[in-house]
């Protein structure tokens, strides 16, 4: 019992900003100190709000392009790993920790540096390569282990039976580590959705993501629009759980 | 073709946008450009990093850290083992609503408690519906405390959870069957094997929370700055870059010393962030 | 699953990258944030068949980091007195030609020529105000008309200061009797340990969002520009505003074209739509902020806020830039922010 309840305390916490914001995503006074009503005029307001709107769509456009690549990328980067001696594995997993272990800021203020050096204009590409670079090793610490519980025999196996080596990969070692590489890739999909510092750095003009754009917002005043927004996307990524949720367990009961 | 060269792509990947930025951000720390575009080696910035006022804000920023993290770990590793234990049904259900708040934008997180907290806020209002007398919460070590632990602790219980979570229940049927206390199997079984867990999550907690800025922007309003808030003003507001980079450089550099100890003392290679998955 | 995600990527990238993919000339605008009617760019765009990316900025400095490294990155900013100042003398602004903007003759004459550019070769002034405080008549009894009152013990932990370095060290330095420009490090050492022996005073270090805050009465006394305090005092009765008696600092925010950019003739085009005084009054009307188009002025009566006495004016002065004096400056802001 008592556990129940730390638990519910605990769930709580987590929880109370959230409703906080739902709830006067209804409200009709503006500012946040009192309640005016229940309105839907933010919802209205927020689909009319083009700078929100456009950096929801940068912002999910940065994360899909972002995670993809990067999935691909630190797939066969994990392959090759596997493959390589010890002594070249233990460098290469080294620099992989580096933006792992990297504070957000130090990521971010070096790659501005590298892009400023490079003479790449800062606009949406640069936020693309920043994120792919901080995703990349997500995905390889995810996809390395199912890779180390691969039976070492099946390579052999697989070319001893004449099938080539991209046939190997795609029919036999691929669904193997699919559970790894989807891990990797909505890892990297949370991640890159919830950056604020490395974008802050790395974006150019007129290209903000919402993260970027609430942090301006929230030193002038956040238009109560967000709360819209936000309640918007926690209902859907709540839904997107239910839903994933309740086909891991009809497969289950399948299994 | 050795099957190696399939991290090809990812090595020179890395080398460009990991590597070369690091050496850029070390090479930015040592040199001075003068007004007539000299440029030559100089050892004033990395100095400066050690004036008594920036090694204070580096063992505040640190204490802070560590606080924060120790209060992540005794509120998050309880609920990560009773989570992993057999006291809910869904299990499955509350690890989702676990990671569902990170889903949403971590600015929007922390910003709504300031509507909790505020003077005239939905706490102090509550306080003083109560009775209770009034107290200003936000803008002090307790609020950015309370903001760092709310946005971390999932990344504290995560970890220890997948860990405990994995031990064979075999383990601990044994164990009973032998006889041992509740007591005893947790310090002789669960603890030991959370181990890795738990270092996971410190490093995981500890590492955005001595560098954050947001934070201690949002809910210290300027008063409770951090080394974060200090290398972000170098870059944002000063245009001294040379002294930002250093002290980045010098942070990266005791992180990474901190991280390989811990590594050494504890943590496999492959722990680490993996286990947050 | 698979195909779904990579269909959603490709819309959204085709919504992203060429989603407005028309053929019209592009003009890159930053301004200050919440500082303009949006509508009134709209119909800019809808007159003159050019697109406008707007782009918006917190502070002067962060600007000046941006377009300082990557100078194609916008046509016209929109930068207060100091750093246009900086700007002009890095040799970065392109010059306006004036016969392209005839409503610049709306301009009422005390803002034409600042003193950084006599002739007004490279800025034409958006907005105008002054720098005060901003008090809550309920919780501050005696009226307020010093710098002083900043540093009020009885007001401990109901103070807000701007989170910007000039902003802070001008009004001290005035409070003291010194010019707010000044570089004199006895007299910068003055300045210094009084924000140290302050910071138990203030409750936060803020940006914009004061205004509300003073709306919401969190607080008692704070620093602020005009036309965030015209706002403010609209919309609760208790507060009001004074520029205090040893003098303050008189602004301006203006338009000016970057250097490299290949647009001048579309950036002048749009600087002299938002100089039309019925666009001045929507964005007035819509920030609080005075413009200096004098045609404009009628809508809004006599607000003391807004249209400062002649007095109030001579008594204050501009931020003007000087480099050695800005690393003086962002030295002590450095530490007083460090201090705890």
């Amino acid at each position: 019992m008592l556990k129940k309840a730390y638990v519910y305390i605990v769930f709580i916490f987590l929880y109370a900003p959230i409703v906080i914001l739902a709830l006067y995503s209804f409200n009709d006074a503006r500012s946040r100190g009192s309640w005016g009503g229940f309105t839907l005029k933010w919802y209205v307001a927020l689909l009319n709000d083009k700078s929100i709107i456009q950096a929801l769509i940068t912002t999910i456009a940065v994360a899909l392009i972002a995670s993809i690549i990067a999935t691909v990328i630190g797939t066969f980067a994990a392959l090759g790993i596997y493959f390589m001696s010890q002594k070249a594995r233990n460098w290469v997993m080294n620099i992989t920790y580096i933006p792992v272990l990297n504070p957000d800021i130090v990521t971010g203020v070096s790659l501005m540096l590298l892009f400023i050096f490079m003479r790449i204009p800062a606009g949406f590409m640069t936020l693309v390569l920043a994120h792919i670079t901080f995703n990349v090793p997500y995905v390889i610490l995810s996809v390395m282990p199912k890779l180390n519980q691969l039976n070492p025999h099946l390579f052999e196996a697989s070319e001893d039976l004449g099938a080539s080596m991209i046939y190997t990969f795609f029919r036999v070692i691929l669904p193997e580590i699919r559970a790894g590489i989807v891990t990797g890739f909505l890892l990297a999909v949370t991640l890159s959705i919830d950056d604020f510092v490395v974008s802050f750095f790395t974006k150019g003009a007129g290209v903000n993501t919402l993260s970027v754009l609430i942090y301006a917002m929230a030193r002038k005043n956040v238009s109560p629009a967000i709360n819209a927004l936000s309640t918007v996307m926690f209902v859907i990524v709540l839904l997107m759980l239910i839903i994933v949720n309740k086909r891991t367990k009809n497969e289950e009961i399948l299994n | 073709m050795k099957k190696s060269m399939a991290a090809f792509h990812y090595i020179v990947w890395m080398v460009i946008f990991t590597v070369v930025p690091m050496l850029l951000i070390l090479g930015y720390s040592l040199i001075e450009v003068t007004d007539n575009g000299v440029i030559h080696l100089t050892l004033d910035y990395i100095r400066k990093c050690f004036e008594p006022i920036y090694l204070q804000i580096i063992a505040f920023s640190f204490y802070t850290a560590i606080l924060c993290t120790a209060l992540c770990l005794v509120i998050g590793y309880p609920i990560a083992i009773i989570l992993a234990g057999d006291s809910f049904k869904h299990k499955n259900t509350l690890i989702f609503l676990l990671l569902a708040p990170m889903w949403m934008n971590f600015l929007l997180r922390t910003y709504s408690w300031l509507t909790l907290l505020e003077r005239n806020g939905l706490i102090n209002r509550l306080l003083t519906l109560l009775g209770l007398p009034n107290h200003s919460i936000l803008y002090t070590t307790g609020s950015v405390m309370l903001g760092m632990v709310y946005n971390f602790l999932p990344f504290m219980i995560l970890p220890i959870y997948s860990v405990v979570s994995k031990i064979d229940s075999n383990l601990i049927e044994a164990a009973n069957d032998l006889g041992a206390s509740k007591w005893n199997i947790f310090r002789k079984i669960t603890l030991p094997m959370s181990i890795q867990g738990v270092f996971s999550g410190i490093v995981m907690v500890f590492m955005p929370a001595v560098t954050t800025f947001v934070i201690t922007r949002l809910l210290g309003g300027g008063q409770k700055e951090m080394i974060g808030n200090v290398i972000e003003q170098q870059f944002i507001v000063s245009g001294d870059w040379s002294f930002g980079s250093a002290l980045s450089a010098l942070l990266m550099v005791v992180i990474l010393v901190c991280i390989s100890f811990s590594n050494r003392k504890g943590t496999a290679e492959k722990g680490e962030r993996g286990a947050l998955i | 699953m698979k195909k779904s995600v990579i269909l959603l990527t490709v819309a959204a990238l085709c919504l992203s990258l060429f989603g407005c993919g028309d053929q019209r000339e592009v003009l890159k605008v930053y301004n200050v944030g919440m500082y303009i009617d949006k509508s009134t760019i709209d119909d800019f765009e809808k007159e003159y068949d050019i697109r406008v990316v707007y782009d918006e900025f917190n502070t002067n400095e962060e600007m000046y980091v941006k377009i300082a490294h990557n100078e194609n990155a916008y046509d016209i900013v929109v930068p207060s007195d100091y750093t246009i100042d900086r700007l002009i003398q890095e040799d970065r602004l392109a010059k306006i030609n004036k016969e392209n903007i005839p409503n610049f003759e709306f301009i009422a004459p005390e803002y034409v020529s600042p003193e950084y550019d006599p002739g007004n070769d490279y800025v034409v002034p958006y907005m105008v105000g002054t720098l005060g405080i901003l008090y809550n008549t309920t919780l501050v009894e005696e009226p307020v008309d010093s710098w002083y009152a900043l540093w009020d013990e009885r007001y401990k932990g109901q103070i807000f200061m701007w989170d910007s370095m000039r902003d802070v060290i001008g009004p001290t330095l005035k409070m003291h009797g010194f010019s707010m420009n000044s570089e004199d490090d006895s007299q910068l050492a003055v300045v210094k340990e009084r924000l140290i022996a302050q910071k138990p005073l203030v409750q936060a270090y803020v940006g914009d969002e004061i205004r509300d805050k003073m709306i919401a009465e969190e607080g008692a006394l704070a620093l602020i520009y005009s036309g965030d305090a015209k706002t403010a005092i609209d919309e609760n009765e208790n507060l009001a505003y004074v520029i205090p008696k040893e003098g303050s600092n008189k602004w301006l925010d203006g338009f000016v074209v970057l250097k490299n950019t290949q647009h001048l003739a579309a950036a002048e085009k749009f600087i002299n739509f938002m100089c039309r005084p019925d666009i001045a009054i929507r964005n007035m009307t819509e920030t609080g902020y005075t413009s200096p188009i004098k045609e404009a002025w009628a809508e809004f009566g006599d607000n003391p806020v807004m249209f400062p006495t002649a007095e109030e004016l001579d008594n204050c002065e501009p931020f003007l830039y000087s480099e050695s004096a800005t690393q003086k400056y962002s030295d002590i802001w450095t530490e007083i922010r460090a201090t705890r």
